[in-house]
């Protein structure tokens, strides 16, 4: 009789066992996440991060003050549990959590950040994110009244400081593992040359769920080194990996169509897409063709003449919207929403060339000389939707008899042309921008910044309009309230819009594939777009697609 | 004559006979974009579709044609002349020459000659109109391309060297001239042809990779080289098969090729 109500009971527990499982929760704890780097990380060393993947490792294992939100924008305490700037951006105050350590053991205390912050400013170190903090001319004073609390003072006023601090991750002053003891979600476990990067979840990491619950939920993150898209895809396709961070819209379409569930359109992201003529006033080329390019109308008529909706819709496969300027819609905060909403109109461009004594022959634009209008786009090899975008500004241009040609050079001849022999009439190019804030741009809007492209290095501002740039971009970095910066910066914007340096062509969408697997995924438009919570996602079974953990 | 080669030759001559008319018979301007129907399936207008930007793919064909098979053809025909020369040389004289001939093929054939082509990009004008930096590309092809041809043939001609008919011309006193293309050459010549015909479709190739690095046919400009770069996604070509026009296109013309020539000849 025992016997039989055991076997009962067994059999009972057999058919519910499923349904016990998927009650539980919408996602399980653990479980390994596994998606693919496109290369290599350069480094482990947070302070040196200037490539992708290094990017990911420090945002994955690395804790930090402050956190940028990818979703909202907003700034939210992370090893600090608030702060305070103050002397118009001199200085910045942390109250520290107290009661942390690191993934080996080691305690978490303001010595730790004073230690981070003077490696961070160490010359010898060249840090690239401590270039950011560099405002002016003298050291950098950190100070640790208590174990909790520190105080750092910069020798002139930083823009958008506090926000700078989303991309230092602490190190321990004490630990024998440098930086490989780290506060973040998640720590470095093994890694295998040219094959993967283990990262396991660590037990120290001081964020918890509503529940109380300590985060990540995941075991583990496998990153496998995979340069080829197409591999990448057809694992994904596989189910043996579980996201996949960037898309092409290309690769979108052929995802979607097979498994629609699996892939996110966030919308605009920060990525542009643009052109610009040679405005260098030594650039070996002929008078007539720097005239033009210097030429105001000449360079609207042009941003007028091409039609970015066509843009967006046949190259980007309407994954990708007309550009209004230096700053997409999708940085919330910067981006002046005043600016004209760029039309196509080949009529206008016609009339804009016209008053700068260009003129219509035969289907043929002249210049006031009798030069025909004809120059050369160049842009990188192998980029097909380069390659594309300058075959429809071909045909958008000729509509106003202007003859584009196309050359498509490697990357290394191209910067060599962009940048020492400055022998290119036109460039087109994208820009990859991962930081919201607009005195990263600094290098680009300065006259004398290696980075303005259309005339980089100029010893004074050739142009009035250029010197009015250098100002505001100056003023901004200076201000101290948010407002004025705001307010000098969309001036910064209605310039460029209105003298077109770089003819801001489209946004890219960010696009991400993240398997039905994934429980608590939130794709945004800021880079990591797909695992920018990765302290929150979970597992979960679904038998339709994707590995099981 | 027989049936297949009539048949290949008659082939050949109709694909000649568009790639020449290829301006008179175009449905539209190959560059002509229509955006409205980017990928578009086949249909009367259209009769093989159109590509990406909604270009007429059957006039891309057409004009893709006679760039590909005007100059693809003329650098095979440079790279077999220049092999041909320099290995039926190294092999009829032997010795120090063929030594230094055969060096020099080692030592071109280990070097990457895509650097010299990134080089030579980097070096041309941007403002070179499109005709001529296609010609640039092929005549680069031509002038890099004799490595491989040029064993063989120096092999052949080796043979050739030590044979009775060639001893016979040596002792009636023939200047070595007149051995080279009187004697030599004619015998080499079938090898000659099949070099040059196995060319064609490796500079056509040759060319759609040259593309990427901006060496090749550049936009908007088509040729069957820079039409197959569509087959990078084979998603797409299950769901739209005539999109591998082009490459059946590419088959027939280098069988027919191969089917015309004199089977004798070709196979010695």
């Amino acid at each position: 009789m025992i016997r039989r109500v055991w076997f009962v009971l067994a059999l009972n527990l057999a058919f519910c066992w499923p349904a016990l499982v998927s009650a539980q929760a919408p996602g399980q704890s653990g479980g390994e996440l596994h998606f693919c780097l496109r290369a290599e990380p350069k480094t482990f060393n947070p302070l040196l991060v200037e490539e992708d993947a290094s990017e990911t490792i420090r945002y994955l294992t690395g804790g930090v003050l402050i956190r940028l939100n990818r979703q909202t924008q907003a700034l939210e305490p992370g090893l600090a549990v608030s702060w305070k700037v103050s002397e118009e951006g001199r200085k910045i105050s942390f109250r520290l959590r107290s009661g942390l350590h690191f993934s080996d053991g080691t305690p978490f205390t303001s010595e730790d950040v004073a230690y981070t912050m003077k490696a961070l400013m160490d010359p010898q170190l060249h840090s690239p994110t401590g270039d950011s903090f560099r405002s002016g001319d003298g050291q950098v004073v950190v100070q640790t009244p208590s174990s909790d609390s520190v105080v750092v003072t910069f020798p002139a006023p930083v823009a958008g400081l506090e926000r700078l601090f989303d991309q230092v991750a602490v190190l321990s002053a004490h630990s024998p593992k440098k930086e490989t003891a780290v506060l973040g979600p998640f720590y470095v476990a093994d890694y295998s040359p040219g094959s993967y990067i283990l990262l396991r979840r660590n037990a120290n990491y001081w964020k918890k769920d509503k529940e109380g619950k300590s985060l990540p939920y995941l075991d583990s993150v496998r990153l496998d080194f995979q340069r080829n898209r197409d591999i990448e895809l057809l694992r994904f396709r596989r189910g043996e990996i579980h996201l996949i961070n960037t898309l092409d819209a290309d690769y979108f379409d052929r995802l979607q169509k097979e498994t629609p569930a699996a892939v996110h359109d966030a919308g605009p992201g920060l990525d542009s897409e643009f052109l610009w003529f040679n405005q260098v006033s030594s650039a070996p080329l002929p008078e007539n063709k720097k005239t033009w390019f210097r030429t105001t109308e000449f360079r609207k008529a042009i941003s007028m003449a091409i039609n970015r909706a066509d843009l967006s819709r046949i190259v980007f496969g309407g994954h990708a919207h007309p550009a209004f300027g230096p700053v997409s819609p999708a940085n919330h905060f910067w981006f002046n929403s005043s600016l004209p909403i760029p039309q196509y109109d080949s009529a206008g461009a016609l009339r804009l060339l016209a008053q700068a004594g260009f003129r219509l022959q035969g289907g043929t634009l002249r210049d006031s000389s009798g030069n025909r209008v004809e120059f050369t786009v160049i842009t990188n090899s192998g980029n097909k939707s380069r390659e594309q975008m300058v075959a429809m500004i071909q045909q958008d241009l000729s509509q106003i008899g202007i003859k584009a040609n196309l050359v498509t050079l490697d990357f290394p001849s191209l910067i060599e042309r962009i940048t020492r022999t400055y022998d290119y009439e036109a460039c087109l190019l994208g820009l990859v921008n991962t930081d919201l804030d607009p005195n990263s741009q600094m290098n680009v809007w300065l006259s004398s910044a290696e980075n303005h492209q259309w005339n980089p290095k100029q010893s004074k501002p050739a142009t009035a309009w250029e010197a009015e740039l250098d100002r505001l971009m100056q003023a901004q970095s200076s201000a101290t309230t948010e407002k004025k910066r705001k307010s000098d910066f969309d001036k910064v914007q209605q310039i460029v819009a209105d003298q077109q340096p770089f003819i801001y062509l489209v946004n890219k969408d960010a696009m991400s594939a993240i398997s039905p697997v994934i429980r608590g995924s939130s794709p945004s438009v800021l880079d990591p777009h797909a695992f920018w919570n990765a302290d929150v996602l979970r597992l979960g079974p679904d038998p339709a697609l994707g590995a099981q953990k | 004559m027989n049936p297949l080669q009539k048949l290949a030759a008659s082939a050949l001559c109709a694909i000649f006979v568009l790639m020449v008319l290829a301006t008179f018979l175009l449905p539209t301007p190959y560059a002509r974009q229509f955006r409205d129907i980017p990928n578009a399936d086949p249909s009367t207008a259209h009769p093989l579709g159109t590509d990406a930007l909604g270009r007429d793919s059957l006039s891309r064909l057409l004009y893709g044609t006679r760039v590909s098979l005007l100059l693809a053809p003329a650098a095979a025909l440079l790279s077999t002349m220049i092999a041909a020369l320099l290995g039926s040389i190294a092999g009829l004289l032997g010795g120090w020459f063929e030594r230094i001939v055969l060096a020099a093929t080692d030592l071109s054939l280990a070097l990457p000659w895509l650097f010299l082509l990134l080089v030579v990009r980097a070096t041309l004008p941007l403002d070179v109109p499109p005709f001529v930096s296609v010609v640039i590309a092929f005549l680069m092809m031509g002038l890099l391309g004799w490595q491989a041809p040029i064993r063989v043939i120096c092999a052949a001609a080796r043979g050739v060297r030590d044979s009775d008919y060639l001893l016979l011309a040596r002792s009636s006193g023939c200047r070595p001239a007149r051995l080279l293309l009187g004697h030599v050459a004619p015998n080499l010549r079938p090898l000659f042809y099949v070099q040059f015909f196995i060319s064609i479709p490796l500079f056509i190739l040759t060319e759609a990779n040259l593309s990427i690095l901006g060496l090749g046919v550049m936009e908007p400009m088509p040729s069957w080289g820079n039409l197959m770069r569509g087959f990078e996604d084979f998603s797409t070509l299950a769901a739209s098969p005539w999109r591998l026009v082009p490459l059946i296109l590419l088959v027939i013309v280098v069988m027919c090729f191969q089917l015309v020539l004199p089977s004798q000849e070709v196979t010695q």
